[in-house]
């Protein structure tokens, strides 16, 4: 089922795709940023609460949502180096990393810019912010671990053991403001439609969610295609290219 | 000018909301722009060794 996808293991094909791909993704996204950056600030209602203020929600809960999805990758890619030793899945999960991290200070930081007019504190040590830090530093040891070991395919699989063991920080964000009392505010998107979002106010987060998650593809390619171009180096197809 | 300003004003939170947008941005068109730099640079430097060896004095006589 999955014979079509294999040749992309092979780093020439997988870099080669990727660049064809790119532009297509790349103007994608930027229609969409733009899109969403209306809706955002200018389109969506003001809040009956927290007036202009919510709109820090446009890129609080995309970053967020992407610190987390950014993570998944990262697992899945290590999971897949591990056992099968693809050095595009080594790659792909390596390249992720610094996505990762920067999602998540974002989150961090937005988080705490809304958090201090609204509920009165840039910070507190509550299940949601905390598990979010703790993902931080887990993308942080992950790239700390890779620098500190010189063979490159062994600092694949130690930190492939360390993606997959912080996994399980995921769903404990997730689920943190259901399992715990915390300061930060319960699920953006409800499962059952319990005072949900006017679709004024939802659209243009669909749309910012969509983008950022575009966004990540692009620059994760981009990264890939260097590492792809540093790391197999003497390979012919990477010595004899011209453009 | 009026709607600008009050835009701008973001009914208060002015510093909050664009400090956030602000952050967000430089964040990522920093992570846009270093990958893309690094892009251009290697494959510059491919193309000019790739001109290099295909003429360089690399080969083994047949004698």
């Amino acid at each position: 089922m999955f014979e079509p996808f294999y040749k992309y293991a092979a780093p020439q094909q997988f870099y080669l795709t990727a660049g064809r791909l790119l532009p297509w993704l790349a103007a994608l996204m930027l229609l969409l940023l733009l899109g969403g950056l209306y809706g955002g600030l200018i389109f969506a209602p003001t809040h009956y609460e927290q007036g202009e203020g919510y709109r820090i929600i446009y890129v609080h809960v995309p970053s967020a949502w992407m610190s987390m999805f950014v993570y998944m990758v990262m697992a899945g890619a290590s999971a897949t180096a591990l056992i099968w030793r693809i050095k595009v899945a080594e790659v792909v999960a390596s390249a992720s990393a610094p996505l990762g991290a920067s999602f998540t200070l974002l989150a961090l930081v937005t988080g705490s810019l809304w958090g201090k007019p609204m509920w009165g504190t840039y910070w507190v040590w509550d299940a949601r912010l905390t598990s979010e830090l703790l993902l931080l530093f887990l993308y942080l040891g992950f790239m700390a671990l890779e620098a500190a070991i010189d063979d490159k395919r062994q600092a694949a699989r130690s930190c492939a053991v360390l993606a997959l063991v912080g996994v399980v920080n995921i769903p404990i964000i997730h689920y943190s403001v259901e399992w715990w009392s915390t300061l930060h505010q319960g699920p953006t998107i409800s499962k059952f439609g319990e005072r949900p979002m006017h679709p004024h106010m939802a659209i243009p987060l669909l749309t910012m969610a969509v983008a950022f998650n575009l966004y990540y593809v692009v620059v994760l390619l981009m990264r890939v295609r260097n590492l792809l171009l540093e790391r197999e180096s003497g390979a012919s197809w990477v010595r004899e290219m011209e453009s | 000018m009026g709607a600008m300003l009050e835009f701008l004003h973001m009914g208060g939170y002015a510093f909050f909301v664009w400090m956030s947008y602000g952050v967000t941005a430089i964040v990522l068109v920093a992570n846009w722009i270093i990958p893309m730099r690094r892009g251009h640079r290697l494959r510059a430097e491919l193309a000019r060794n790739a001109g290099r060896t295909a003429s360089g004095p690399t080969k083994v006589q047949q004698q």
